[in-house]
């Protein structure tokens, strides 16, 4: 037993590939938060007023608000004096036109990500199918590839800031309806502070003809990301869209606190995936961001079905759980996710299913992989109203254990006030066994690649839920994080 | 050519092989019969390598090379190939995939080119059908659900497709009943090879009535005892492990 552990002890030896770090010049706001720093933002940004005012309730009640420690999540207190909350590209002050008036050095450091820039260069590969890409770095979006072609449909792709100018209506009206600015701590800082994210609204009827997708980066050192994302599915359309991230390798732990919203009306569908590969630290558990997110979805039209996949590898810390509420008649959530905490990594994630029309139903699949001194815990909510007939939820929680050193929790709450409500919860806990490890390096097959392809094989009903184009990437994504686990 | 001499394993701080010797040359076929105890499966395991079976003295040559620091992989790239007596089941990764990752991971070790889809395809539908292997079962998560006979099949065609220069078939007809054996047997025979040898390991005489060996030895006490024709095996079904052994002693 002893050799099991220590062959899976030295794992814990994190590659991370995405961790350089860009010399490009930023502007900054001053240091720390307050109404003065608020002000800067919305005037970077040359937001009406209402936003403004928007900004300052969200920050006068946030002051009012206690830092949640519910989770299993174990850190020190966040000093949220000590980061910078708006950091921009300096070039961008003149804001570029085209892919061609932005900062070279800013397109190479999405080369290096593999983030395809340039339209031509998606297009020259005959059978890919097109992605769309909204890239922010920092504080702004440097750059969103075929608007033209999607406006064509109908379909707005934008940065949020610049859809506040040119659609304000759409913003307006549907801004903070689904996470209201006294949501939670981290969605109200996020209200208040926040300063990029893409904004998406497909009109009726069209269903958006390629992949829509973000890139977030955080660049610039001691900086805060506070992401707001605003997607719009009229009647009887829709959309897929994806986002990933990726951070430099920094000793200082930094935080990004981003807000999801979602609104499918009636008939309309949305497939939201997200890559999440943070830095998640050194493997003695230094350095790594702070990821608290709060993304929901409101299924708002009857027939709506709103999809979740997550898959989380990076940050040190992961605050998750992407929501559904199942407002509509006969309307659909699904929560997809795959969690993998290595080292010190700590991931708290989950989701909650409120179900409030009739003939609602949720499907939970929930995949957590630990290794390391890692602890992950799946938190979910499954709640049945009173109104809601014929509700149904199915819940299936998988835990891999690599090592004898992590931990893995599962924290599920049911809640039904409807008496025909049918809920179905499943769950598992397991760990590679020394046998199957030694099956496949008895067919020569390596020991890293063999404990990627058992997680794999382990995670297969989640990357299956993935676009085509990123089942590949995540597959990966599952081995490297995983490097260094087993010896 | 397989040479083990004088070979000392310890299994958990206790010793189990105390000295065993064995040459095995290409393309014969030599079956290790032995009473429950005797060292079978630690001979098995300590052949394709597996940790926490701690080769104390003596060594194995594979071909001339001493093969007894090498990792597992690498012993498999050498040609090295286990048929396991109960094949582990791996949810989520199927038949056809394993196959791929293996023979591919071998390549690699061995420097050679990986194969493309479509060679990879054509020859896993090829060996298939040989061992009447249903495309439907390439699909199925590999061992997960299969029933014994299948699992052996399985374990068949990864021998079929890795090619090794020495294949340890270890209980190969624990599970099976008679026509599943005779089936799985068959499919060996197959790749009854001039610059392949077996080492087969078994306690029943009964998988010897269909892979035939040149040779028998009798392995007892963590040592080899006694070696024969096939008739010792007809010697051993009639008068016992006891027997036999105390006649040799």
């Amino acid at each position: 037993m002893s050799e099991e552990t220590d062959t899976l002890q030295d794992l814990a030896d994190q590659k991370y590939k995405y961790g350089f770090v860009s010399e490009i010049e930023s502007d900054f706001a001053p240091k720390g938060l307050n109404e003065d720093v608020i002000r800067f933002i919305s005037a970077k940004k040359d937001e009406p007023d209402w936003l403004l005012q928007y900004r300052l309730d969200a920050y006068r009640r946030w002051l009012t608000l206690e830092e949640p420690t519910w989770a299993k999540l174990d850190y020190p207190r966040i000093d949220f004096q000590d980061a910078y909350y708006y950091a921009a590209p300096k070039s961008d002050s003149d804001k570029p036109k085209s892919i061609d008036e932005v900062d070279p050095e800013l397109l190479r450091v999405y080369e290096k990500l593999g983030i395809p820039l340039h339209e031509q260069e998606v297009l020259a590969g005959v059978e890919q199918r097109k992605v769309a890409v909204d890239a922010v770095f920092d504080s702004v979006s440097v750059v969103t590839t075929f608007k033209e072609e999607l406006s064509k449909v109908g379909v707005i792709f934008c940065p949020i800031s610049e859809a506040l100018k040119t659609h304000p209506e759409l913003v307006k009206q549907y801004l903070g309806t689904v996470v209201p600015a006294s949501d939670n701590f981290y969605a109200t800082l996020n209200a208040a502070v926040f300063s990029e994210g893409s904004f998406v609204y497909i009109p009726p009827g069209v269903r958006c003809p390629m992949e829509l997708s973000t890139y977030f980066r955080i660049n610039a050192a001691k900086s805060g990301q506070f992401e707001r994302t605003l997607i719009i599915a009229d009647k009887g359309s829709y959309v897929s869209y994806l986002e990933g991230c990726t951070a430099p390798q920094r000793d200082e732990n930094q935080l990004h606190a981003a807000v999801v919203e979602l609104i499918a009306m009636e008939d309309a569908e949305i497939k939201y995936s997200t890559v999440q590969n943070w830095y998640p630290g050194d493997e003695n558990g230094k350095g790594g961001i702070y990821n608290f997110v709060t993304k929901r979805g409101d299924c708002r039209g009857d027939r709506s079905k709103i999809s979740w996949t997550q898959v989380e590898t990076g940050s040190a810390i992961t605050w998750k759980y992407p929501s559904c509420v199942l407002r509509g008649d006969n309307s659909v959530g699904e929560f997809y996710s795959i969690a993998i905490a290595n080292n010190f990594q700590q991931a708290d994630t989950g989701t909650k299913m409120l179900h409030l029309g009739k003939n609602t139903s949720s499907r939970i699949i929930s995949k957590g992989i630990s290794a390391g001194k890692a602890q992950n815990t799946y938190r979910g909510l499954v709640s049945i109203h009173a109104k809601a007939d014929g509700a149904r939820n199915f819940t299936q929680c998988d835990s891999l254990l690599l090592g004898d050193q992590c931990g893995a929790h599962t924290v599920p709450y049911i809640q039904s006030r409807n008496p025909k409500a049918i809920l179905e919860h499943e769950a598992t806990t397991s760990k590679i066994s020394d046998d199957q490890l030694f099956y496949c390096l008895s067919r020569g097959i390596p020991t890293e690649e063999a404990v990627a392809l058992i997680v794999n094989g382990f995670c297969r009903e989640v990357l299956q839920q993935l676009p085509m184009e990123f089942a590949v990437e995540a597959q990966k994504l599952v081995g490297i994080s995983l490097e260094g686990s087993v010896g | 050519m397989l040479e083990i001499k004088d070979l000392h394993v310890n299994v958990f701080g206790k010793e189990i092989l105390k000295g065993l010797s064995l040459t095995v040359p290409p393309g014969e076929v030599h079956a290790i019969m032995g009473p429950n105890g005797a060292g079978k499966s630690t001979t098995s395991y300590t052949l394709a390598g597996r940790a926490g079976y701690e080769v104390t003295g003596g060594e194995i040559d594979f071909y001339g090379e001493d093969v007894t620091a090498l990792s597992p992989e690498e012993r498999a790239a050498k040609g090295i190939f286990l048929a396991f007596q109960y094949p582990m089941e791996i949810p989520g990764v199927s038949t056809m995939n394993f196959l791929k990752t293996a023979m591919n991971a071998q390549a690699k070790l061995r420097n050679e080119p990986e194969l493309d889809a479509a060679q990879f395809l054509r020859t896993v539908r090829a060996a298939a059908k040989e061992l009447n292997i249903s495309e439907d079962m390439l699909k199925r998560p590999l061992n997960v659900g299969f029933s014994g006979g299948e699992k052996k099949r399985n374990e068949t065609l990864q021998m079929a497709l890795l090619k090794p220069r020495l294949a340890i078939l270890d209980e190969m007809d624990s599970g099976l009943d008679i026509d599943a054996l005779k089936l799985v047997a068959e499919g060996v025979n197959k790749l009854r090879a001039p610059d392949r040898s077996f080492l087969v390991i078994t306690h029943y005489q009964r998988l010897l009535d269909y892979i035939v060996p040149d040779v028998i030895h009798i392995l007892s006490g963590g040592k080899i005892v006694m070696s024969g024709d096939k008739s010792l095996a007809l010697q051993l079904e009639e008068n016992g492990y006891d027997a036999v052994i105390n006649k040799a002693a």
